[in-house]
Order: C-alpha cells, then sequence, then structure tokens
C-alpha cells in the first residue's frame, strides 16, 4: 500500500503524465484521476500530516478536519464532472491547466500553513488564466492580461500581509486570523476579498469568465471564489464586515444581470450574487451561518457549474451565446433544457432542489441575529436571483423568440456531466441531511422542509415568476440589446488607456524638446563650432595680411577663406601657413596675458 | 410564448394551446398559494413574515422594483456599443 500523498499532487503529477499521452489513454488517465484523489484523500489522517520543515519553519501539506474536507470533495467530484464535459478537448493547455487548477484549488483547501496556502493561491491564478487565454481569441487575450494584474497585485497584498503577520507572530500557522492582529491581518483579509470578488473588486470576474473557454469556465466558476470563501471561513469567520460586503455581493449584481445581453456573462453576475450569500454567512459567524455559508458553496459549485454547462453546450453546439441570438432551442436541444431548468430551480432555491435547503440557512441565521436590513437585501437578492437566473438564462435561451436556430443535441459526454451534475443537485435537495452530516459543526440541527417556509419560498418565486410574466408580456421587460454594459472595470480599462495617453503626451514631448534642443541642437551647435573654428579662426587672423599682400575686394577675400577651410577639411595645411597661424595664435596669447 | 412554425415539424410549444395551458396551471398555483397560506401555523423571526401575502407581494414588488430600475436607471447610464473598448 502506497501511504497517500496531499491530493493536490495527484493532479499535478497527473497533469504532467498525460502531457506525454494521447487520445483515449490521455481521456482514460484525466477520467481515472479525480477517483484517484477521492481514494486518496479517504486514506488521509485527519489532523495534520506531510509536515515539512523549511527555513526553521513548518509547513503543512495536509490539514485535514471537517472544513477542508467538505471543500476537498467537492472540488473532487467537479473535477471530475468537469473532466467528463471536456472530453472532447485535446488541447494539451487547457487539459493540463484544467487539471493543475484542480490541484492548486485542492492544495489551497488542505494547507495547514501559511506559505504553502499562498504558492497553492499563486497557482490558482497562473493555471486559471491559460484556461481563459486558452480561448485564443483577442477579447480572451485582453481580458486574462487584465485577470492576472488584478490577481497578481491581490496576491501581492495577500503576501504582503502574511509577511506581517508572520513577522508579528513569529507563525506560519494558518489558522483562525481575525480582523484585530493588526495591518498584517487587514492585508490578508482584502488579499482574499480580492479573490471573493468583493463589490469594485469583482470586475475581474464578469470580464473574464465569459471570455474563457467553453470548458474552462466550469473550472473557474467552480474553484478560485470557493476557494477563497473556504479561507475565509477558515481565518475570518464572524468578522462583521463580511456582513456588508456579503449583501451588498448579493444585491447589485442583480441589476447588471437583468440588462446583460450575454448569458455567460448573466451567470458570472449571478455568481458574485451567490458568493454574496456565503460571504455574508461567515460574517454572521454563527455554527448555522457558516454550515450555512459551506453548504452553500458546495451547491453552488454543483447548478453553477451546471448552468455554465448547459450554456457551454449551447454555445458548442450554435457558436452563439448572446440572448438577442438565441431562442427556440428546446425544440432540438430537449435534455439540455431540462438541465438548464434543474439548474435554474436550483440556483433559485425552489423547494426539492439544491440552493433551498443551504441558502435558508443563511437566510435563517440572518433573521435568528435580527439582522433586518441584510435580511431584507438577501430576500430581495433571492427574487432577483430567480428572476435572472432561473428565468432569464432558460427562457432566453430555450424559449423566447424561435431564433431559427436547429442544433443538434449536446454529444454524449456532456450529457453524461450536466446530468450528474443536476442528479445532484436534485439529490441535495431532496435528502439534504446526506450534505449537513459533510458540514464543519455537528448536530446541524436544521430542518428546511417545513410547511411555512416551503410555502414562503414558493410563493416568492411564483409571484417573482408572475412579474416576469406581466412585465413582459406588457413590453416594459427590457428588450435585450446589443450592447455591453460598463461595470467598474471602466475605472482601469479606460483609466488604464487615459494614463498611456497622459504618459504617451508628457515623456514624449519632453523626449522631442530634448532631441530637438539638446541632442540636436547643443550637441549640433558644439560640433559645428569645433569643426570648423579652427579654420574661421585662422581666416579671421590671417584675412588682414592677405589683403596686404594681394587685395583684391570682398571676393577674393571669400575665396581666400575657402581656401584655408578647404586647407583644414581636407588636412593638408601648407607649413607655411600652419607657422604663421601658430605665430599669430602666440602673439594674441602674449598680448591677452 | 413561442410561435413562428417556420419548420415542418411543429414542436410543443408551436401550439398556442399548449403555451395557454402553461399559463393556466400557472396562475391557478398562484391562487392555491395564496390560500394555502390560511391554513399555515407560522413562526417567525420578524413580526411581518406572519403577515398574510407577505413574501408574495414581496417577491412581486421586489422583482417589478428590479426590472425598472435596471431598465430606466441602470441601462442609461452604462449602455455601450459593443466595440466600446476596442
Amino acid at each position: 500500500m502506497i501511504s497517500p500523498i496531499p491530493p493536490a499532487f495527484v493532479f499535478i503529477i497527473g497533469a504532467l503524465v498525460i502531457s506525454f499521452l494521447r487520445g483515449n489513454l490521455r481521456r482514460g488517465v484525466m477520467l481515472l484521476l479525480p477517483v484517484l484523489a477521492f481514494i486518496d484523500l479517504l486514506q488521509l489522517p485527519a489532523g495534520n500530516s506531510w509536515v515539512v520543515s523549511f527555513l526553521g519553519q513548518e509547513l503543512v501539506l495536509s490539514r485535514i478536519d471537517r472544513l477542508s474536507l467538505i471543500f476537498g470533495y467537492i472540488f473532487i467530484l467537479i473535477g471530475l464532472i468537469t473532466t467528463i464535459y471536456a472530453l472532447h478537448v485535446e488541447d494539451t493547455l487547457q487539459n493540463m491547466a484544467g487539471l493543475m487548477y484542480t490541484g492548486s484549488a485542492l492544495g489551497v483547501v488542505f494547507a495547514g500553513d501559511l506559505f504553502t496556502f499562498f504558492i497553492f493561491w499563486e497557482l490558482l491564478t497562473v493555471f486559471c488564466v491559460q484556461l481563459i487565454w486558452g480561448r485564443r481569441t483577442k477579447k480572451a487575450e485582453g481580458a486574462g492580461f487584465r485577470y492576472l494584474l488584478f490577481h497578481v497585485v491581490g496576491g501581492l497584498v495577500l503576501l504582503a500581509g502574511i509577511v506581517l503577520r508572520v513577522n508579528h507572530t513569529g507563525s506560519l500557522a494558518f489558522s483562525l486570523i481575525g480582523l484585530d492582529g493588526g495591518p498584517g491581518s487587514l492585508l490578508i483579509f482584502l488579499g482574499m476579498g480580492i479573490n471573493c470578488a468583493w463589490p469594485f473588486l469583482h470586475t475581474w470576474l464578469s470580464d473574464s469568465y465569459p471570455e474563457a473557454t467553453i470548458t474552462g469556465t466550469i473550472f473557474l466558476s467552480a474553484f478560485t471564489t470557493k476557494a477563497a470563501v473556504y479561507a475565509l471561513a477558515r481565518a475570518f469567520p464572524g468578522a462583521t464586515p463580511l456582513i456588508w460586503l456579503g449583501a451588498i455581493m448579493a444585491g447589485f449584481p442583480i441589476f447588471f444581470a437583468v440588462i446583460e445581453n450575454d448569458l455567460r456573462r448573466v451567470l458570472a453576475y449571478s455568481l458574485i450574487n451567490q458568493v454574496g450569500f456565503m460571504v455574508c454567512g461567515i460574517g454572521i459567524g454563527t455554527q448555522l451561518a457558516i454550515n450555512g455559508a459551506v453548504a452553500h458553496a458546495f451547491n453552488d459549485i454543483l447548478f453553477k457549474g451546471l448552468l455554465f454547462m448547459t450554456m457551454g453546450a449551447v454555445m458548442y453546439r450554435t457558436g452563439k451565446i448572446n440572448a438577442t441570438d438565441l431562442g427556440g432551442l428546446y425544440r432540438t436541444m430537449p435534455l439540455t433544457c431540462l438541465f438548464c431548468i434543474v439548474g435554474a430551480a436550483s440556483i433559485s432555491a425552489f423547494p426539492l432542489f439544491s440552493g433551498f435547503v443551504s441558502k435558508s440557512m443563511v437566510m435563517d441565521a440572518a433573521g435568528s441575529e435580527h439582522l433586518r436590513l441584510i435580511w431584507f437585501i438577501l430576500l430581495f437578492a433571492s427574487a432577483g436571483v430567480f428572476h435572472h437566473a432561473g428565468i432569464k438564462i432558460p427562457y432566453f435561451a430555450f424559449f423566447s423568440h424561435d431564433s431559427g436556430l436547429r442544433p443538434k443535441e449536446a454529444p454524449l459526454h456532456m450529457l453524461i456531466a450536466m446530468g450528474l451534475a443536476a442528479f445532484l443537485c436534485i439529490f441535495n435537495g431532496s435528502f439534504p441531511h446526506f450534505l449537513y452530516s459533510l458540514l464543519p459543526y455537528q448536530p446541524v440541527g436544521y430542518e428546511p422542509y417545513n410547511f411555512p417556509h416551503v410555502l414562503a419560498q414558493t410563493q416568492i418565486l411564483f409571484f417573482s415568476a408572475l412579474a416576469f410574466a406581466l412585465l413582459l408580456l406588457s413590453g416594459i421587460y427590457p428588450a435585450e440589446i446589443r450592447c455591453i454594459n460598463l461595470d467598474a472595470d471602466w475605472f482601469y480599462r479606460k483609466g488604464g488607456r487615459l494614463f498611456y495617453r497622459l504618459a504617451d503626451v508628457c515623456f514624449n514631448t519632453l523626449n522631442r524638446v530634448c532631441d530637438q534642443w539638446l541632442a540636436k541642437g547643443l550637441t549640433g551647435g558644439i560640433n559645428q563650432f569645433c569643426r570648423h573654428a579652427p579654420a574661421r579662426i585662422s581666416a579671421w587672423l590671417l584675412l588682414p595680411f592677405y589683403r596686404l599682400v594681394a587685395p583684391g575686394g570682398a571676393d577674393a577675400s571669400r575665396r581666400f577663406g575657402k581656401a584655408i577651410q578647404d586647407a583644414f577639411d581636407n588636412g593638408v595645411i601648407p607649413i607655411g601657413l600652419s607657422a604663421a597661424i601658430s605665430g599669430l595664435f602666440l602673439l594674441v596669447l602674449f598680448y591677452l596675458k | 410564448m413561442t410561435s413562428k412554425p417556420t419548420e415542418e415539424k411543429t414542436y410543443l410549444f408551436d401550439k398556442p394551446k399548449n403555451v395557454k395551458r402553461v399559463f393556466i396551471f400557472f396562475y391557478s398555483a398562484l391562487v392555491v398559494l395564496l390560500i394555502a397560506e390560511f391554513f399555515v401555523h407560522k413562526h417567525p423571526h420578524f413580526p411581518w413574515e406572519a403577515w398574510w401575502g407577505f413574501y408574495a407581494v414581496y417577491g412581486f414588488v421586489a422583482c417589478v422594483l428590479l426590472v425598472l430600475a435596471a431598465k430606466y436607471i441602470l441601462r442609461p447610464l452604462v449602455k455601450r456599443p459593443e466595440d466600446y473598448y476596442d
């Protein structure tokens, strides 16, 4: 029996191995890796193992406790589902990046010290960018660079925080940090917040996720933000700013989602909205709230992955993703449509679907703490998410006006992946106690299925649907328009250009002036002077004598000057002339003394 | 909902009858949900949760406000042509 290794390395070593394989062998190994990782994870002992000494500190590569374990399970599970979904992709870059990305996410989750945590945190960014660039379009290239810059800054903030903290406490341990640990802990908080897509720091997400490859987006939707949710749950449970940050995250993206035309961008906004519920739960910090945040992360990875998969299948078959180009696809893609509706029902928290059993835990925790305003915002966000992700996505893609497109049903492997995710959404929603048994705080002691709760949630959803139907029938619902909508990334996308132009004007003008006056003017002047001065001075000194011996007017004088100039230029100065000049020069010096 | 039977084959919602059925089911569900509330014993966190029809009204009003705000406030502010950043 081989001793178990940290599951991150199963994926990372596996990714290196598959780069040497081709065709079905590569596919087989890629499918095997999540299974191996899962078996491996089951073998790992609880608590810290794989403790490595490094520069006088102890690095913990495997810290198994209830919090890390549930994130580990879901990351491996979505790794498997996404690998099935992406079986048609024969692109070594994407294949490797997907596996490495999954491995990095597992590394983050099982890291027991801040150094290991930081390394895997940065690897997340590195491999994520490959999945964006893998699309190989100009837009994807730009979005990837912006993603990279954003996360490199975030990583540096995090690193600065870690350095300050280690310096302050002398310990690398990655555990409860809290906000009262000075600037170090605040920087760590901010660094995690950037990956968590806090308000105004969220633009990397809505900018880049819709530009990534069809299969890459599924990976993207699962790992970076949820790893950040894990990190916050580990280090900052009960940090009160998170309550408001989470509520704002849950609230504002739904306005953007309503007017957005690119359906994958609609999903990106609803991803921020769902992460808002998790962040808010972590901020509330009670056992129920943390359990709710973790359970919601678990479910969100599945239903958001499912929704991105259905939109990916539509894109794969039609090559289009804008609501203006789609519609009526239920005719020829009925299974994809059905899976999309399951995902939509789950994200909207319909009873018997997964969102219902986890989102309501966060809502209930907010209610128990009597956070009135927060509760209202979250309720508004619940109605809103149904509106844009629950109705808009399936409606505009599969129903609405008939686009005339009659694509084939999604390929079999995609259907299997979507079916698996859809099954798990319904299973978690209908039998929540299995999911609850995995949550960090036991016993969970929460029962989602009671008559008033089911009725209240069904009412809110059905009457939201009524609002949608009436607005649509009356023509008030905003028509889908080919356009883009500005977001906070305007500041650095346009601001970056303004900076570029300002720098262009300032520095290039300076450069031109210097070139003209200093390089050409001054140096040229000195050059000219040095070149012509000997001849001119000589001519000037000798001319009076020449006039004495050979009078001939201005014309003759000019010819004499030119002769001297030629003599100097060609280096053929008669000896008599040199002697005369030297003598005169000495005379001048003598009198000047 | 859907119309324009452009192909010889007609699909589920190409028939207006089926669309009508969906709407009849939907409207009756709304009525049932409101009536069912009379038979519920609630244990709310907040007093307004006990009001009859609170969730129904909140869901409806929230969505109408959401759409109106997005259409008439947000869209005029942020809408740009597709090649704005190119």
